[in-house]
């Protein structure tokens, strides 16, 4: 198996008919991702048309999963609207909320968190390219693809990638594939200081997971949460773990392009995190060319 | 963002949070009618820039000094005189210092003792916390090495607010007498109600005060606002002082681009803020250094391609470039037509490595190869960052 999403995941796109989603929600049919429902308030009975099916739009996320059974939804709405757009999918309990959208204040993701917790939903993101759980088809075709990463660089294997950053995440899954080695899943968290999965939670489900057997792990500056799923790492996961921590030569005070990506002190630099993960037995590659290398030495292969 | 002293002070007061009574002048006459406003007594005036070590900086003027005491008008209007227009170099600023434009004229305040007080959103916990101490007017994180007892965490629960019971245990902890805890009351009701009606990432009072004729008030403070919320806080936009700001940081921010200014020489262009950091992070592992930090994002135009060369040319150090592209989505085809025409706008004369991988990269590549252009061409991250470094030597 794979974690969070699969090849028979039902996914729902929030904010279809804009020209950013609906662009995604497209390269996800293609690769033959279950797109069945739009959603757009005012656009209820319309569809979104694409070449390999019309999916039909509704007005509310509750009306879309009770019409076809979504369980996934893929958020696409401007900052400004994002925050409801999540909660309205908390409301009616989708399981997996993916926040694509890149900018929204942290304190509506405060308030989003607050709810978060109480609920039965479990959500990726915001400020993230979604995940991937390739196919078995010709590039990886038939997998789910939840978000904005391109589908055709991965191949269905055995390592599962976490990172919080999209391009430097297709680097890694590249350096994999390219080698021969393809992945399970692979999850963008998120560049934001308040995000709904961690590091370390998606950690604990590759630990669980039988067709993952060994992890990359790429983090950058600011915050901890590298650091405490090395700590969690090191007493409780059974799998070889390659990690890269961006942002070494990143200037103090700072905010690197991702709101969460700044050296606040001095536990929370690049140094200091990767002596962490070291101390914690996690293969550190300082190269970012060879997260893919640095991982196969790791596990042996 | 940051905001001037005067501007902080005046969404002290709009908040009703205590603070010293003070006026802003940007002229010498200013400077005398304010002081003239504010009444007798001795006077403080700042120079307003956004740098810390004011007190003890130099002007280039050679007058020493951005804080200074004055007792009447006139004496406050000399002071003024010796400070606007003239560049102020502290300790924060570097060499060049920074112009000042505008002072501000306060009320001295006679100080019994000094607190330290912030809010900030704390991400571990996705609550804002409140950090109080009885050590004020030194440096927070050295008091919390030296003295971890005396610093007062309080955490906010992020959808119910500020509860009566946090606000006894700050009381508590900054150990205030009877009177001054219900000073302190009002006053950090009123300072969350700015934190939070104000998208603030952090506000920190150090030092907040009690005076000699026992009332509590803030002195300084420094205020971080989340740059995802400025949209619904023009009020707060209108205070940005591009003055203040990196040049190239200005004009980069026009084309949506994100951009860093540092002191090396390989200047480097990417699409996402992970690889632009890992690139960034590859130079220097390659013997080079960095000259910037620049995300294109994902979905770059030929135009904001054209305009991030103009900005890394523009900078002097600059001896070599480094793109970095993983078409991901983006066709690699129309990025290496959009470099290529950038080059041929700027006329470029330095070495440019560029690296491209992704989707359709052959086609890409055939682009760059057949520009006429002295492209160097590099297949891996890794061999990028050596060409590059090998260019500037």
């Amino acid at each position: 198996m794979s974690i969070l999403i699969n090849e028979d995941t039902k996914v729902l796109v929030q904010g279809i008919t804009g020209g950013f989603g609906g662009k995604h929600a497209g390269l996800s049919l293609d690769y033959g991702t279950d797109i069945c429902a739009g959603v757009t308030p005012g656009k209820g009975g319309q569809t979104f048309n694409h070449s390999v099916k019309n999916v039909p739009i509704y007005d509310t996320v509750a009306e879309a999963v009770k019409e076809t059974g979504a369980t996934a939804s893929a958020i696409f709405v401007p900052p400004p609207f994002a925050a409801d757009a999540i909660l309205e999918a908390i409301d009616a309990e989708v399981e997996l909320i993916v926040a694509i959208t890149e900018g929204i204040p942290v304190m509506d993701m405060m308030k989003v968190k607050s709810v978060l917790a109480n609920s039965s939903s479990r959500l990726i993101g915001p400020n993230c390219p979604g995940l991937v759980t390739p196919g078995k088809g010709v590039d990886s075709y038939g997998g789910c693809r939840i978000g904005i990463a391109p589908g055709y660089i991965h191949k269905r294997g055995n390592v599962g990638v976490v990172s919080r950053s999209g391009t430097l995440t297709y680097e890694a899954v590249y350096q994999l594939t390219e080698l021969g080695y393809g992945q399970s899943t692979c999850v963008g968290i998120g560049g934001d200081p308040i995000n709904g999965t961690s590091h370390l939670d998606v950690l604990e489900m590759f630990n669980d997971d039988d067709e993952t057997e060994a992890i990359i792990m790429i983090g950058e500056i600011g915050g901890n949460a590298e650091a405490e799923a090395a700590r969690w790492a090191k007493e409780s996961c059974k799998k070889p773990i390659a990690g890269f921590i961006a942002g070494a030569t990143a200037p103090p005070g700072r905010t690197m392009g991702h709101a969460g990506a700044i050296v606040g002190g001095e536990e929370d630099t690049a140094d200091a995190k990767k002596a962490i993960l070291r101390e914690c037995g996690i293969a550190v590659a300082d190269n970012p060319s060879e997260m893919g290398k640095t991982l196969l030495e790791a596990w042996g292969k | 963002m940051n905001i001037h002293e005067y501007q902080a002070q005046e969404l002290f007061t709009q908040f009703g949070v205590p603070c010293p009574a003070g006026k802003v002048a940007s002229s010498k006459a200013e400077a005398e009618a304010a002081a003239k406003e504010l009444g007798g007594g001795k006077l403080v005036i700042k120079a307003q820039v956004h740098a810390g070590g004011r007190g003890k900086g130099t002007f280039k003027n050679g007058f020493q000094g951005g804080v200074h005491l004055g007792d009447t008008p006139a004496e406050i209007g000399d002071l003024a005189a010796k400070m606007i227009g003239e560049t102020l170099v502290t300790k924060q600023t570097g060499d060049a210092g920074k112009l000042v434009s505008k002072v501000m004229i306060g009320e001295a305040v006679s100080i019994e003792k000094e607190y330290y007080l912030a809010i900030l959103m704390d991400r571990d916990t996705s609550a804002p916390v409140i950090v109080a101490s009885t050590e004020g007017g030194m440096d927070i994180e050295e008091v919390a090495e030296k003295t971890p007892e005396a610093i007062v965490r309080e955490f906010v629960h992020p959808t119910l607010g500020l509860q009566a019971y946090n606000v006894r245990k700050l009381i508590k902890g900054l150990k205030l007498n009877k009177d001054q805890g219900k000073q302190f009351n009002k006053l950090i009701k009123s300072l969350y109600n700015l934190f939070l009606s104000n998208d603030c990432s952090m506000v920190e009072i150090n030092p907040m005060v009690v005076t000699k004729d026992g009332q509590l008030m803030c002195l300084d403070a420094k205020f971080g606002f989340d740059d995802n919320a400025l949209y619904r806080h023009p009020n707060i936009v209108a205070y940005r002082d591009i003055t203040e700001e990196d040049p190239r940081e200005v004009e980069a921010s026009k084309f949506d681009l994100n951009y860093i200014g540092l002191d090396g020489s390989i200047a480097c262009l990417v699409n996402g803020a992970g690889l632009a950091m890992a690139t960034m992070d590859i130079i220097k592992f390659s013997g080079g250094d960095p000259a910037n930090f620049l995300d294109v994002g994902g979905g770059a135009t030929e135009e904001q391609v054209a305009a991030a060369f103009k900005i890394i040319m523009g900078d002097p150090n600059v001896k070599g470039i480094l793109v970095n592209i993983f078409g991901g989505i983006m066709d690699c085809e129309v990025i290496a037509k959009g470099i290529v025409e950038a080059c041929k706008q700027t006329g470029l004369t330095l070495p440019l490595v560029v690296r491209l991988e992704g989707n359709n990269v052959k086609a890409g590549k055939e682009v760059l190869a057949n520009s006429g252009l002295p492209i160097i061409s590099a297949d891996t991250l890794s061999e990028a960052a050596k060409k590059a470094v090998a260019e500037v030597g």
